[in-house]
């Protein structure tokens, strides 16, 4: 304990001597995340300088080990950072697939030289890296993606098209599901395989939503090349990583479910509509809808609080991880149809000042994503229904 | 506060799992049902219930309980709801203990709570009054007379009053809550048959209570009634939770293996989404469940958890039971098949002390709204 409230008094000195100001304040909207890269995005010179200072000590990454750009903290010291970052609201310094998706699955999956050469990058934020998974013709049924990765000895030539490849006209490299293989079943074959952006070969379009611009474009690879070297994991057994990677993206998707708001969708209700003498909300039905919604959320995250005490406790994933993304997706549209219902015409302006932006209105219409990117609903009742139930197949 | 078991809870669980599929399961109940004992329960299994320690689990070890704490007792309950068991543990350990713990006297909790722990006593909760339980509806039903109180009122769906030695009385008086203990030998009791089969009926009184018999009137209009009801609330849904759950899972395996249209019909998927949406929602209410049941061991300030909890299961009881009719087809009209007790005691469990509704509005208001 006492090393750990040592450290908390180191971190904290540090944090208080090199945080800037200006990086103490509440990001406003996604223009204040930074997230590195080649041609990084900057709202503020500040984000820069926080980001260095803070990769210096492998913080922006603090459980990774040190080799790969980390501070090999334990848990416990890598939350007593969190809070101690929280405690003068220090902005996460660099948020990236880099570090949430690309990282893990190499720290897992990956090969000495493969952690060596791209986890640092990553660390210091020089390199901002985007997943190309989906393609027009396998969307729920991922696995029969048909992006061709054609062995030229030393590299592979990869011809083919990629769908909802969020940032790629931003990122520097791409981790992408190939077929290197076709003659077995659909899930053999498949590589993870890592390539540069910037190699020929490549374009990218970005996709216009229902909801607007949106991060997400049409990325297509003609003889676009990949080293070997490049190839995570064995040839032909990427599916392993691709389902690992899904399993993690969910679960970052099903916390969606989860509000941070400090009012609750009730009590704004409560503000917006007035409430009567009891102080119940004066809209009876909405006010049950409501209330269905709060008492869903509550017993949500109650749910993931659990799952992670029962991990903590080494019990493992138990099956009801199995439902996060599910039913933290579904919540999220349930979410956003009450905002709706709230806050009437004021949700429904799409653009200008008077409506800031038409920002409820799209994140509603945005929501209506949730169900669908990560494996839709329906997948994953499908995987309930297997795998946890024992049902069997059709 | 930690949303996990611990070993000597799972160790708990598990033998009053062992306990009760042997002793007191869905076929004891049947029988029950079909020859109920005059007494109202099995004195026999109350005995050996009462010996493994479960009715004294949440008592003070100075009132001759373990001191086990709230989570032990909903372990408990949600062991009994999943067999179907019968017997006074509900009237008397959480009810009767649960509001004595918090609204005796020093006095009342010395002379009942041991025996409430040892078991040699049935006591029981009477306090609903008409055809629904609404605490803010109670009617004035007492008054203050020369050598005590009078208390004149009828109660309805009171758990176990044909077997009762006691009952705790709540009622009001013009300045608020009063609670009473009042002996079996001063009220007439009227059996209710009620569709799932167990002991309950309707109480009358029209008596004159002591000061002695009178609950602490601080505590009954301070925190201490409605810590005691949220309790009683929490524990039901922990029952409620077990209950729903052994529904659940009877009806996936009749999916696993009922065949027609030559396949087995969990493979089709109208069935395995409302299977795994089912699933899905169970899993929420055993969190919620837990987490209320070691709030409640915390000391924490309950709020709207109980009626969250409450709530939420009572719900998800109603789908499960519903469903597990439905998944069941023609089978699961019929009486010889089990899977119709588990609807007729979700009920009732759901309709004691507050139903879905009751509790939904009720956590709405904790939230504000």
């Amino acid at each position: 304990m006492t090393d750990l409230s040592s450290f908390r008094e180191e971190a904290r000195d540090w944090l208080q001597a090199n945080c800037p100001e200006s990086m103490r304040t509440p990001i406003r909207g996604f223009e204040d995340i930074y997230n590195g890269g080649r041609k990084p995005e900057v709202s503020h010179p500040d984000q820069v300088v926080w980001c260095e200072r803070m990769a210096s000590r492998g913080w922006t990454v603090p459980e990774w080990p040190v080799a790969y750009g980390g501070a090999g903290l334990s848990k416990a010291e890598a939350k007593v950072l969190r809070e101690e970052m929280a405690l003068i609201g220090a902005r996460t310094p660099l948020d990236s697939f880099g570090i949430s998706m690309l990282g893990p699955a190499l720290l897992h999956f990956g090969n000495e030289s493969q952690k060596l050469e791209h986890l640092p990058p990553i660390a210091r934020g020089e390199i901002r890296w985007c997943q190309g998974y989906s393609e027009p013709n396998a969307g729920s049924d991922l696995a029969s993606l048909a992006t061709k990765a054609e062995d030229k000895g030393d590299h592979y030539l990869i011809n083919g098209q990629k769908i909802w490849t969020s940032y790629a006209d931003k990122a520097d490299w791409i981790f992408c599901l190939v077929r290197t293989d076709n003659s077995g079943s659909k899930h053999e074959g498949i590589s993870f395989v890592l390539f540069d952006m910037a190699s020929p070969g490549v374009t990218v379009k970005p996709i216009k939503l229902i909801s607007g611009s949106s991060p997400f474009c049409e990325t297509f690879f003609d003889n676009a090349t990949a080293l070997k070297k490049n190839v995570v994991g064995e040839v032909g057994k990427g599916w392993t990583i691709a389902k690992y990677l899904l399993t993690h993206e969910r679960e970052m998707i099903s916390a969606f479910g989860t509000s941070t708001s400090k009012k609750t969708i009730g009590q704004r209700a409560a503000q917006v509509l007035g409430t009567d003498a009891s102080g119940r909300l004066r809209a009876g039905t909405l006010r049950s809808v409501i209330a269905q919604y709060q008492l869903d959320t509550q017993a949500f995250t109650a749910t993931m609080e659990r799952v992670k005490d029962e991990a903590k406790a080494g019990q493992g994933l138990g099956p009801a991880s199995s439902i996060f993304k599910y039913y933290g997706t579904e919540l999220n549209k349930r979410r956003n149809e009450l905002v709706l219902s709230i806050e009437g015409e004021q949700a429904l302006g799409w653009d200008g000042d008077e409506y800031r932006g038409g920002e409820m209105a799209r994140a509603w219409l945005r929501s209506k994503g949730n169900s669908i990117e990560g494996g839709t609903s329906e997948v994953q009742l499908n995987i309930v229904a297997k795998r946890v139930l024992g049902l069997p197949d059709a | 506060m930690t949303l996990v078991l611990n070993e000597e809870e799972i160790m708990l669980r598990d033998s009053a799992a062992g306990f009760l599929a042997e002793s007191a399961n869905v076929s004891a109940f049947r029988a029950h049902r079909d020859n109920p004992p005059a007494s109202g329960f099995d004195r026999a299994l109350w005995e050996s219930i009462a010996e493994m320690g479960w009715c004294g689990i949440a008592i003070d070890e100075q009132y001759g309980g373990l001191s086990y704490g709230f989570t032990g007792l909903g372990l408990v309950l949600e062991q009994m709801g999943k067999h179907l068991s019968v017997s006074p543990f509900n009237s008397t350990v959480l009810m009767a203990g649960s509001v004595l713990e918090q609204c005796g006297t020093e006095a009342q909790k010395q002379e009942w709570l041991p025996k409430i722990a040892s078991g040699e006593v049935v006591m029981t909760l009477a306090i609903q009054e008409g055809t629904f339980f609404d605490l803010d509806q109670l009617s004035q039903s007492v008054t203050t007379a020369a050598d005590g109180f009078t208390v004149q009122v009828e109660k309805r769906q009171v758990l176990d009053a044909i077997a009762a030695d006691a009952f705790l009385v709540v009622g009001r008086d013009s300045d608020g809550f009063q609670g009473f203990i009042v002996s079996a030998a001063d009220v007439s009791v009227h059996a209710q048959s009620m569709v799932d089969a167990r002991s309950s009926g309707t109480v009358v009184i029209n008596t004159t209570c002591s000061k002695e018999a009178q609950l602490d009137p601080a505590a009954m209009n301070g925190k201490g009634l409605t810590r005691a009801l949220d309790q009683i609330h929490i524990g039901l849904a922990a029952e409620l939770l077990g209950l729903s759950t052994e529904a659940f899972e009877r009806t996936v395996a009749y999916l696993r293996e009922r065949k027609q249209f030559g396949k087995v019909i969990g493979s089709f998927q109208g069935l395995q989404h409302r299977a795994a949406d089912l699933f899905a929602e169970l899993e929420l209410c055993r969190s919620i469940v837990l987490q209320a049941l070691r709030a409640v061991d915390s000391g924490d300030e309950l709020g709207g958890l109980a009626s969250a909890a409450k709530a939420k299961v009572a719900q998800i009881s109603q789908r499960a039971t519903n469903e597990g009719i439905q998944m069941h087809g023609g089978i699961g009209m019929t009486d010889e098949y089990d899977i119709g007790f588990f609807i007729k005691r979700a009920r009732v469990l759901e309709h004691t002390l507050g139903d879905f509704h009751y509790h939904l509005d009720r956590f709405a208001v904790k939230g504000g709204y």
